[in-house]
């Protein structure tokens, strides 16, 4: 949607699952970005090809060949020691928010549990590392991800039971565990109320009707009543479960408009693919004005 | 009596697996339930995360490895017919780990040293799977201790569903790896193992040596626990493979979960790990696929400007033209779940063709937080 008002926007992909390419309708996607659209460059992370990339910039070691050998020996100390792979991540997406080579950055982080691990591994990373280059490198990253007006952490949620609760305990670790600011909660894949109050009373009664109606249209009536009410019952569970997210927001920020919730609608449309992603981008150019996006989306 | 009742009396472990978010926990409590219908006996259900409201219907109310019995008056009250004892036992990851290491560490010095690394729970929190390894570690502390007749584990939610499966041969690899080896060379002859030493200088330079030594001393400790650790995983391995042992994928059939899923259903079938059944959970009616029901919505569209909606309205003694509005909102709103249910029923058939038992749950009014409604999704697993 940045793209579309003429922004130069990078879109990351955390978790190497394939999904963006998928969205985009590409091939895999690299390390290197590509341009899957005007504008609209797409990569997905790889902490190899960062530590790689890193070495080169910042090390100067030429050792680049030899690295190669080693790389899963490498993958273990990613994995074992705290921080580094998150660091490395975040590292690089810094690195282009610094370059200023993107108008934008879109990041499509790890599932919640994992992004507050992400966004925090430079404090992490300067509380256990005494010295060392990670270290004086941390504090720069520390500038861009806690400043609100160059990041902002998009939590994007569906109107049920676990994806609210989760995001109610992301938001509550962003603010306790990392200096990061939440800019915008999204709520995706929401029913819109179609009745009125009046309306919702008749609809409920239709029941009553059904033999007038299964003359008039066909035995297939009562299967449509059914739907309408299994609609009914899927939204007004949804919308219980975006209420208590609401309250919620606005009994913890001081300033509730702080914290908006932008809705999207469920979308009956085949399921994946670009088609989805301009249908998604439309809904969200109704919520919002383009010129206010800026920073991370997870 | 359903396949999959058949397999909730037959099987020792049963794995639920499946993306996040569709229902896990849930399933996983009310297959429990739905064994302790079938037959006397014991069956424990080790949950990861429960919801709130869920753990409360369970009866959990704080984390804990030991397992608790739910009282048998709570199913008498909820309606809820038992014939055997179900038990829930939630996984505490950290008590998990501490549990490990007392178990393996050689002598009390070690032990005592590892619990009180400061790298400690920082590690064990995030490498190798470990949360994945400790619901495989703990299925076998309690099949091997013989208490009850079923375990069913609700497996951690995680980003590849196959981490799960691989968690235990990952700690073998991790001991017998180079970096291990590497890691726990002294200090001073690490410098001159010609192999590392490209390695280790850039390492040193990046992260820095005190960095590195205080993960060095850690590893130090945890390599005293090695042949334990190796053993007990070779075990938890071969447990995933045991005939006694079958997996139930669970899924929406949703784009993403059954993607993950049809994915989860093959892998295990590469490993020759056994498939018992998928589950599909919130299914939409297959009615609402079917032409019979597109046709009346045709029709009521058609038909809704007209003279129906006053003899509709006239029956519910309603405004004809509020009644018009809500009969053609119903009728174009049919498509989109017509839709969505159409799509649903194909992808039910791709996941049928994977495992040798596919159950559809419908999609029951709004989410379960009491025995009740656990009692009344064990019926359909049962009857489905």
């Amino acid at each position: 949607m940045a793209a579309r008002h003429g922004r130069r926007t990078l879109v990351c992909e955390m978790d190497a699952k394939g999904a963006l390419a998928n969205a985009f309708d590409v091939g895999e996607l690299t390390f290197d970005a590509t341009e899957v659209a005007p504008n609209l460059h797409a990569m997905a992370m790889n902490t190899e090809d960062s530590l790689r990339e890193y070495l080169r910039l910042f090390v100067r070691i030429p050792l680049l060949g030899r690295i190669g050998p080693l790389a899963s020996t490498f993958d273990f100390v990613a994995d074992a020691a705290p921080g580094v792979k998150e660091i490395l991540g975040v590292g690089k997406l810094c690195w282009e928010v610094r370059e200023r080579s993107y108008d934008l950055i879109v990041v499509d982080a790890e599932a919640s549990g994992h992004i507050v691990s992400q966004i925090g591994a430079p404090r992490v990373i300067s509380e256990l590392v005494q010295v060392g280059l990670v270290r004086d490198q941390t504090q720069w990253m520390l500038d861009i991800l806690d400043d609100p007006t160059r990041t902002g952490v998009a939590v994007v949620t569906t109107p049920e039971e676990m994806p609210v609760t989760e995001t109610i305990e992301l938001l509550a670790r962003l603010r306790s565990e990392t200096g990061a600011h939440a800019s915008a909660v999204i709520a995706n894949r929401v029913l819109p109320a179609i009745f009125n109050r009046r309306e919702q009373t008749i609809a409920d009664s239709l029941d009553e009707a059904l033999p007038v109606l299964v003359d008039a249209v066909g035995p297939g009536a009562a299967t449509v009543l059914d739907a309408a009410r299994l609609t009914e019952s899927r939204r007004s569970t949804g919308a219980t479960h975006l209420d208590r997210l609401r309250s919620w927001i606005a009994a913890t920020d001081k300033v509730a408009d702080d914290l908006p919730i932008i809705t999207v609608p469920e979308l009956f449309a085949r399921a994946s693919g670009p088609r989805v992603v301009s249908l998604v981008a439309d809904a969200l150019t109704d919520e919002l004005d383009p010129d206010d996006l800026d920073g991370q989306v997870p | 009596m359903s396949d999959l009742d058949n397999l909730l009396a037959s099987r020792e472990m049963i794995l639920v697996a499946g993306s996040g978010g569709v229902g896990k926990t849930t399933i996983a409590a009310a297959l429990g339930i739905a064994a302790a219908a079938r037959q006397k006996g014991r069956v424990l259900v080790l949950t990861v995360d429960p919801a709130r409201r869920l753990a409360t219907a369970l009866g959990l109310d704080e984390f804990g490895n030991a397992p608790t019995r739910i009282d048998p008056s709570a199913f008498t009250d909820a309606g809820v017919k038992v014939r055997g004892e179900v038990w829930v036992a939630m996984l505490d990851t950290k008590a998990g780990w501490d549990e490990l290491i007392t178990r393996h560490a050689p002598d009390a010095e070690i032990r005592d040293a590892v619990l009180a690394n400061p790298l400690y729970e920082n590690i064990t929190s995030r490498f190798v799977h470990s949360h994945e390894y400790l619901a495989m570690e703990q299925l076998h502390d309690l099949h091997a201790r013989g208490d009850f007749d079923l375990v069913i584990v609700d497996t951690p939610p995680s980003r590849n569903a196959l981490s799960i499966l691989d968690a235990p041969s990952r700690m073998v690899e991790f001991f017998g790896s180079r970096l291990l080896r590497w890691l726990t060379v002294p200090y001073r002859s690490r410098l001159f193992t010609m192999a590392s030493k490209p390695f280790y200088q850039v390492a040193d330079r990046v992260l820095g040596s005190r960095f590195l030594q205080d993960i060095a001393d850690f590893f130090v400790l945890f390599q005293a626990m090695e042949s334990g650790f190796v053993r007990r995983a070779r075990e938890v391995e071969a447990l995933l493979i045991d005939p006694r042992t079958a997996f139930v994928v669970v899924t929406t059939l949703e784009t993403a979960p059954s993607h993950e899923a049809r994915f989860l259903a093959r892998s295990l079938l590469e490993r020759q790990m056994g498939l018992g059944a998928i589950i599909a959970n919130r299914v939409l009616p297959q009615a609402l696929a079917e032409t019979e029901a597109a046709d009346s919505a045709a029709a009521l569209l058609d038909q809704a400007p007209g003279p129906l909606a006053a003899t509709v309205a006239d029956r519910l003694d309603a405004p004809v033209k509020q009644v018009r509005s809500v009969l053609t909102q119903i009728a174009t709103q049919f498509d989109d779940v017509a839709l969505v249910a159409a799509r649903e029923s194909d992808r039910r058939l791709e996941l049928a063709a994977l495992a040798p038992t596919m159950v559809s749950v419908p999609w029951l009014e709004g989410d379960i937080h009491d025995l009740a409604g656990l009692g009344q999704l064990a019926g359909h697993l049962r009857e489905a």
